[in-house]
């Protein structure tokens, strides 16, 4: 079964459509990656997939669940990782990964160890809002990885992040975690080295979708012109 | 659903103890408004239906500018899409708030009703204060309730701090009638009585109410 299988989908804001006529299908384990200039619908699309948002048209299955009805079955199942953290800033970062813990049913002990993984450990008991916005994004990615999801919803997961960070993080949201991946990217190279499938949108319309060994980086250049 | 509901109480409790943005003001606001009272009564002391009356709307407007932040920090800064994206009873949240907001209001009447006492009140409040309480614990409840239900509707709004307050305070003043009411015989300087139990009644029927219209209703708040 595919992990993702989307047909016809269709999302507006009022009378602006965001999204519209979007189909794709995604196997379990691949990586797609999304191109788009800004308000190409690339945010609104990770939103529709978290459940977050509902599809005004069309079919959307994430993890063998029909959305919005079946939203439930796929709670818990994905990690999303968007331009806001969804961490507290008055808290701590230990305290903000014990908070997100609970709500999932995870373990304290794994906590530390993801606070380990991306090199806050030491930094875990400071309110985040004395972090800088590259230590606040390696602890949104400890939080979007906690409960071990089986689908990452990535929208620009490196920004902020340096070089070191990056590769800090690459274990918990690269390719060797092996998890079923929808990245939203600006970067060509570094998108479809990570990408099996690619999906350009333009106007909330696909513009682009093939596998990512038949997409070379002028095709996604020409979605930004 | 006991499990998320310490969780989300033990985190709003945090945020409220590091940031400090709701009991104080709510509390400096019910003391600020009783020396006004005091003022511009040009009386020292009141009692009866006028005492019962000032401690009630006191209170309420005291109570809006916690229900106002109640959502804030969760609206702002991602809470609400973190905990739709957890496998939890979304009603956990409604029950955490309106503890949250219980919590508050309790501390507001620890700090406002001695003020109160010591700045208005004529008649001694320690032989009133059992009745008083279980009158507040009354209110209380509803304006929990009914505060946890608005901030919810206007949080996502932009003209949130003006929602809040304009649904709100409609819902909220049969609470202020019935509290009044039930209040005004155990502030009276003459013969002191205990509250009427219709004004009792009227006020556990009304939190009964809305808190199954909250229970109905939260859900599909925090929904798309």
């Amino acid at each position: 079964m595919a992990a993702l299988h989307v047909e016809g989908l269709a999302r507006r804001y009022g009378e602006r459509e965001a999204l519209s006529g979007v189909t794709l299908t995604l196997e379990a384990g691949q990586t797609l990656v999304v191109f788009g200039p800004n308000g190409a619908g690339k945010t609104t699309l990770l939103r529709v997939l978290a459940t977050l948002l509902r599809p005004h048209a069309g079919t959307v299955s994430v993890l063998g669940s029909i959305l919005p009805e079946q939203s439930w079955g796929v709670r818990g199942r994905v990690g999303l990782l968007g331009h806001e953290p969804l961490l507290y800033r008055e808290l701590t970062a230990r305290e903000n990964l014990r908070f997100h813990a609970r709500l999932h049913g995870v373990a304290d002990g794994r906590v530390d160890e993801l606070l380990d993984a991306v090199a806050m450990t030491a930094r875990g008991r400071e309110p985040l809002r004395t972090l800088s916005r590259g230590m606040v994004q390696r602890v949104a990615v400890a939080r979007a990885v906690l409960h071990d999801p089986e689908l990452l919803l990535l929208d620009e997961p490196h920004s902020n992040l340096d070089p070191a960070a990056i590769e800090l993080v690459s274990p918990l949201i690269g390719s060797a975690s092996r998890r079923t991946r929808v990245i939203c990217s600006h970067d060509p190279t570094g998108g479809l080295a990570e990408a099996d499938v690619v999906l350009g949108l333009r106007g909330g319309r696909p513009a682009l979708l093939a596998p990512a060994s038949e997409v070379d980086r002028s095709q996604i250049a020409e979605l930004y012109r | 659903m006991s499990r998320t509901v310490a969780a989300l109480l033990r985190k709003e409790l945090l945020v409220e103890l590091r940031t400090l943005e709701s009991v104080p003001a709510m509390s400096l606001f019910a003391v600020t408004t009783f020396v006004v009272f005091h003022f511009a009564l040009n009386r020292s002391v009141v009692d009866g239906d006028l005492a019962a009356g000032i401690l009630w709307v006191t209170l309420l407007f005291a109570a809006i500018l916690g229900v106002n932040r109640l959502f804030v920090a969760d609206a702002d800064q991602g809470g609400f899409d973190a905990f739709l994206l957890a496998p939890v009873d979304r009603t956990a949240m409604l029950v955490a708030k309106v503890i949250t907001l219980l919590a508050y209001l309790v501390v507001l009447e620890l700090v406002a009703v001695p003020a109160f006492a010591l700045l208005l009140l004529g008649p001694s409040i320690g032989d009133a204060l059992p009745d008083l309480i279980g009158v507040l614990a009354l209110g209380d409840l509803g304006v929990a309730v009914i505060g946890t239900l608005v901030a919810a509707l206007a949080v996502r709004t932009r003209a949130r701090d003006l929602l809040g307050p304009l649904l709100g305070l409609p819902l909220l003043v049969p609470i202020v009638i019935g509290g009044a009411r039930a209040t005004s015989p155990l502030l009276a300087s003459v013969h002191p009585t205990a509250p009427a139990a219709r004004w009792l009644l009227t006020l556990g029927l009304y939190d009964l109410v809305f808190g199954l219209i909250a229970y109905a209703l939260f859900d599909f708040l925090l929904e798309d």
